[in-house]
């Protein structure tokens, strides 16, 4: 009866058209936090999904680890069906929510050994187990201090350890770096790809971050409105877009719309769009279009700001595939792709 | 990937957290943890002390003596008769907090932590009843020691005191199951403590905690027959006396006994109703 990958069907996780409302309150129509979404992930893999907040990541998140349930469709998770099994689920995975998932009362130790007996370990057992992972994420010194003295970076790893206590087959990250400063992100990414390897699990890893889901997964899907609109490896969705991204910021007070008409009509330039005081536009080769869009500017009298080629990234396949810029707290586009 | 099918997998041995096993594991280690977090904090308990003893001294000295008015009945000082009916009202407020707990649990990530791992909801429940007990008992034992030394005097002797100590751990299961059930429910601490005051007054008036009710209007009496509250401050009284109508505190204890069973599991089932909400 143990739940296990199935080796004739690598995949650790489906999800099949998944609705999910939520009442809005007397007299206002449900929200739609899922509108028929749906993906796969092959085992021992990390797959992200990639999207700003309110696309429905979390909310995906909560349904595959059995704490949620879908108004429709399916979900599998190490090939169990999570409406019809949810303990079974449950024993398979880890689930590290967006909130801190250990106990500020209790030390590091402490928060190990619980969840690893409520999983089932013996005591011995789970208290070497916990030995190991404060080891492994440098936090012995800390293992016997309570929770509430931890940095935000050492709290969230604890929060991970905890997931990982009982060797789950899968485990759920929900925004695992959201709030860390960028030390102590890198920090935890390198922390998970190490983890990765060494527990050779399936990880679902939810993310507004770009660069995260471009760094730690394998394989991604991005989110929009309750749906997937584009996955694959990032690689694949970079090569989906043809040429480089010309991005042109126009000085405070310029006007888009005029900017816009001046270079309609300028040859081998694509997917021209607007968002603010910045211009986008795609070309086959960045380089040589970029002169003829500053002259195309300044015969129209608009003062540029900055100007920027870049290779393909998931920024732009990004706003291909929702139409807006991703700005989930991030710094802007032109500054990222300047670096 | 073959190292995916190992049994070491500590998932191929766990057990469901719906067998009795189970269950019992999840009680004690969940208790543990409670009374762990208490055991670093042991200011709660005297926080949770200071107004019942006021209350016991203050109202012992003021209402001393309606204990001479006609039909009040029954002998021995005003603090004698007021002891229990304190020990009661302390367990009650305590136990509307319970769910305190939880709220703090949701706040964070901890409850759906729990709630996405095998870990048992009957367990999740039984253990904060089980904590809250455990303070009930202690801060019970302290009152009584209060009132002895201001001069009451307990002729129920130890037979007495245990029966006054399971009614007030009953009481405690009862509401502490109910402010769970409101913790779930509501998910807010502001709603919680507005559901206990709401409750907590009310029960404590229409009750012969601080009155006995043949002075009162006869409703307040008839209403008192149902209140839960009464019940365990009448088993209490009764068992703390020279005589005891052991009748009256069985049938007392067994109705607490029922509710105490019947809150215990619509607090396990709020928690499907918590999971309806995230």
């Amino acid at each position: 009866m143990a739940p296990r990958i199935n080796p004739g069907n690598s995949q650790a996780l489906v999800a099949d058209n998944l609705i999910k409302t939520y009442p809005a309150g007397r007299g206002k129509p449900p929200i739609r936090a899922l509108d028929g979404l749906s993906f796969t992930a092959e085992a021992g893999t990390i797959f992200a999904l990639l999207g700003p907040n309110g696309a429905g990541k979390s909310t995906t998140a909560k349904i595959l680890s059995t704490l949620s349930r879908a108004d429709s469709g399916t979900a599998l998770v190490a090939g169990i069906d999570v409406a019809r099994h949810p303990d079974r689920v449950r024993r398979a995975i880890g689930f590290i929510a967006q909130k801190p998932v250990s106990d500020p009362t209790a030390t590091g130790r402490e928060n190990l050994i619980l969840a690893g007996r409520l999983q089932g370990m013996p005591a011995g057992g789970a208290r070497a187990r916990a030995s190991e992972l404060l080891d492994r994420f440098s936090l012995t010194d800390a293992g016997d201090r309570l929770v509430k003295t931890y940095s935000g970076g050492m709290a969230r790893k604890l929060d991970v350890a905890i997931g990982l206590m009982h060797r789950p087959q899968v485990l759920f990250l929900d925004e695992p770096t959201t709030g860390l400063d960028p030390e102590a992100r890198s920090e935890m990414w390198a922390e998970l790809e190490a983890m990765t390897r060494i527990e050779q699990m399936t990880v679902l890893l939810t993310t507004h971050y770009l660069d995260e889901a471009d760094r730690l997964a394998s394989r991604l899907a991005i989110v929009d409105h309750g749906r997937v609109v584009a996955h694959g490896t990032p690689n694949e969705l970079k090569d989906g877009l043809r040429g480089d991204a010309v991005i042109v910021e126009l000085a405070p007070n310029a006007r888009t719309e005029l900017a816009l008409s001046a270079l309609a009509n300028l040859g081998g330039l694509r997917e021209l769009s607007a968002d603010d005081r910045t211009v986008r536009a795609r070309a086959d080769a960045g380089g040589a279009a970029l002169p003829r869009v500053l002259a195309a500017l300044e015969d129209a009298a608009l003062p540029v700001a900055s100007a920027t080629v870049a290779r393909p990234s998931l920024d732009d396949v990004y706003l291909q595939h929702t139409g807006r810029a991703f700005a989930a707290g991030q710094p802007t586009i032109s500054e990222e792709n300047a670096a | 990937m073959s190292t995916m099918t190992a049994p070491s997998r500590a998932t191929s041995k766990a057990a469901s957290g719906r067998q009795p096993g189970t269950i019992v594991t999840h009680t004690v280690i969940l208790t543990a943890r409670h009374l762990r977090a208490f055991a670093r904090m042991p200011v709660y308990l005297i926080m949770n002390l200071v107004q019942p003893i006021i209350w016991l001294l203050l109202f012992g000295q003021l209402f001393s003596s309606v204990i001479n008015i006609p039909g009040f009945g029954g002998s021995g000082s005003y603090l004698e008769f007021l002891t229990p009916g304190i020990v009661m009202m302390m367990a009650l407020f305590a136990a509307a907090w319970a769910g305190t707990t939880y709220i703090d649990d949701m706040n964070l990530g901890v409850m759906d932590r729990f709630l996405t791992s095998p870990t048992s909801r009957v367990g999740l429940v039984i253990s904060t009843l089980l904590f809250q007990a455990v303070l009930t008992v202690v801060q019970t034992l302290i009152v009584l020691g209060v009132a002895w030394l201001a001069g009451a005097r307990f002729d129920g002797g130890v037979t007495g005191i245990l029966a006054l100590l399971l009614g007030a751990v009953l009481l405690t299961f009862v509401f502490s199951a109910f402010s769970n059930a409101i913790a779930l429910l509501t998910r807010q601490q502001t709603a919680l403590i507005g559901v206990s005051q709401l409750i907590s007054l009310p029960l404590m008036f229409l009750s012969s905690a601080i009155m006995n009710t043949k002075l009162s209007p006869e409703w307040v009496g008839n209403v008192a027959a149902f209140n839960p509250f009464e019940w365990a401050v009448v088993a209490g009284r009764q068992a703390m006396q020279h005589t005891p109508d052991w009748a009256a505190v069985w049938g007392h204890l067994g109705l607490l006994a029922a509710l105490a069973i019947v809150m215990t599991w619509v607090a396990t089932l709020a928690f499907s109703s918590y999971q309806r909400s995230v």
